[in-house]
């Protein structure tokens, strides 16, 4: 079995951010020292206010080669977006 | 650079229509500007080079902490010592970065560590140099941060989208790094004269081996036409070493300190300045592993790496008995 250590993933949530943004990752033996180090090496200029750690193995990602299929249906509904509707001007901001 | 002479790998250059189809569209996508991402297909030869820069370049940031570490113990001021301390802090976060940059084109931490420790993977030649004085550490700061800005600042344009994210992120943290060098270097200046020798002497001993940074001259320097072609390297060796000059002579001569170089001088037509070369028999013999400082510096990352084994090995064990506990737990 290798002995290195897992991979992890890391997100901050910065100081008046809404949502946790994925920053980079690590190299630790466990989730408590993967926040130790993400703390050390990822908030030492008050990037954040909390910290997420995932062992990168744990994560699926879509393939940039799905690209089309993945995303076309959204691009026929055109009608999903405020723009699509003709609202006329003497009705006011809408 | 601290990824200085990285030989692309591949035969050369190929025409449009030697390319296959997936290269062709490859080279499209690069040449729109657009960032190639881990699952994106790539050439073998752009992966592997990528590996060896990116790994270099990480390599670099690791052995580069020894040289300044080396005055941690000895910073003449508490003041001057917490900020090295957080500079030598920030290169291990760089190398840290760097590495996950590297691993998401496949390779793993451990095994670029084990290349670097066998001597098959290079790091910057600056670091086999020695700081014989304090003022060498504000050289570094000032002259090798100052070149590795250089360097980097175009690598945030990077065609590899982690490697170029990993340099946005170093960048804004290399300028403290610059600034806190230039910093001691005009304290030193305005200083005594033991002083003042002193920031001179540094200046002497690291103008050169600063300009070698860069890498070999353009017309040595064969394998940069494919990096240049797929947007890995953005500018040349040659390039970026005379920027380097342009911007640093001026602030030389504020500190009142001489460059050591009798052929530096404006050059109105080019408007530019006219210096000379480094010795590049020393920088070939630095690369080959006989600057200095080589066989100190892979000493210590070696007897770090195996005196070390024993403790991660034991936070490894420790953490796979709590999982299972947990586990069992449940």
């Amino acid at each position: 079995m290798s002995k290195e250590w897992p991979l992890w993933e890391v997100f901050i949530r910065g100081q008046h951010g809404l949502s946790h943004r994925h920053v980079g990752s690590l190299h630790a033996p466990d989730e408590e020292m993967a926040i130790k180090n993400a703390r050390d090496v990822y908030t030492r200029r008050n990037e954040g206010v909390s910290i997420w750690v995932v062992e990168a193995r744990h994560i699926a990602a879509s393939s940039p080669e799905e690209k089309g299929p993945l995303y076309e249906p959204s691009n026929s509904k055109v009608y999903r977006h405020p723009t699509f509707f003709d609202i006329p001007d003497e009705v006011g901001h809408m | 650079m601290y990824a200085q002479l990285v030989k692309t790998a591949g035969a050369g250059v190929k025409t449009r229509e030697e390319m296959s189809d997936e290269e062709r569209n490859f080279q499209d996508r690069v040449d729109r500007d657009e960032k190639i991402e881990p699952k994106d297909w790539m050439p073998d030869d752009y992966r592997a080079t990528l590996i060896r820069q990116i790994g270099q370049h990480a390599h670099s940031e690791i052995v580069g902490q020894l040289p300044e570490g080396n005055w941690i113990t000895r910073a003449p001021t508490l003041e001057r010592k917490a900020i090295l301390l957080a500079k030598v802090q920030d290169e291990a976060g760089h190398g840290l970065y760097l590495y996950c940059a590297a691993e998401t084109l496949g390779v793993t931490r451990d095994e670029l560590t084990e290349e670097l420790l066998s001597g098959r993977m290079k790091y910057s030649s600056i670091f086999n140099y020695p700081t014989l004085n304090w003022a060498d550490i504000g050289a570094v700061g000032w002259l090798v941060d100052g070149a590795a800005i250089m360097n980097q600042v175009p690598l945030q344009r990077t065609s590899y989208g982690p490697y170029s994210r990993a340099m946005i992120r170093i960048c804004k943290e290399e300028s403290f790094h610059q600034r806190q060098g230039y910093d001691i270097m005009m304290k030193m200046a305005e200083g005594n004269e033991a002083q003042r020798r002193m920031a001179q002497d540094a200046l002497n001993r690291f103008w050169y081996p600063s300009l070698m940074m860069f890498g070999p001259s353009d017309k040595d320097s064969v394998h940069s036409a494919q990096s240049l072609a797929w947007k890995i390297k953005i500018d040349t060796n040659d390039e970026l070493r005379q920027r380097f000059v342009d911007q640093t002579v001026p602030q030389a001569k504020y500190l009142g300190l001489t460059i050591p170089d009798e052929n530096l001088k404006w050059n109105e037509e080019r408007g530019a300045h006219d210096f000379s070369e480094p010795d590049w028999t020393e920088f070939f013999n630095v690369i080959k592993g006989k600057g200095p400082c080589n066989v100190d510096r892979m000493e210590d990352r070696v007897s770090a790496w195996e005196d070390g084994e024993w403790v991660r090995d034991g936070l490894l064990a420790h953490a796979q008995k709590k999982a299972a506990r947990k586990h069992a737990a449940e």
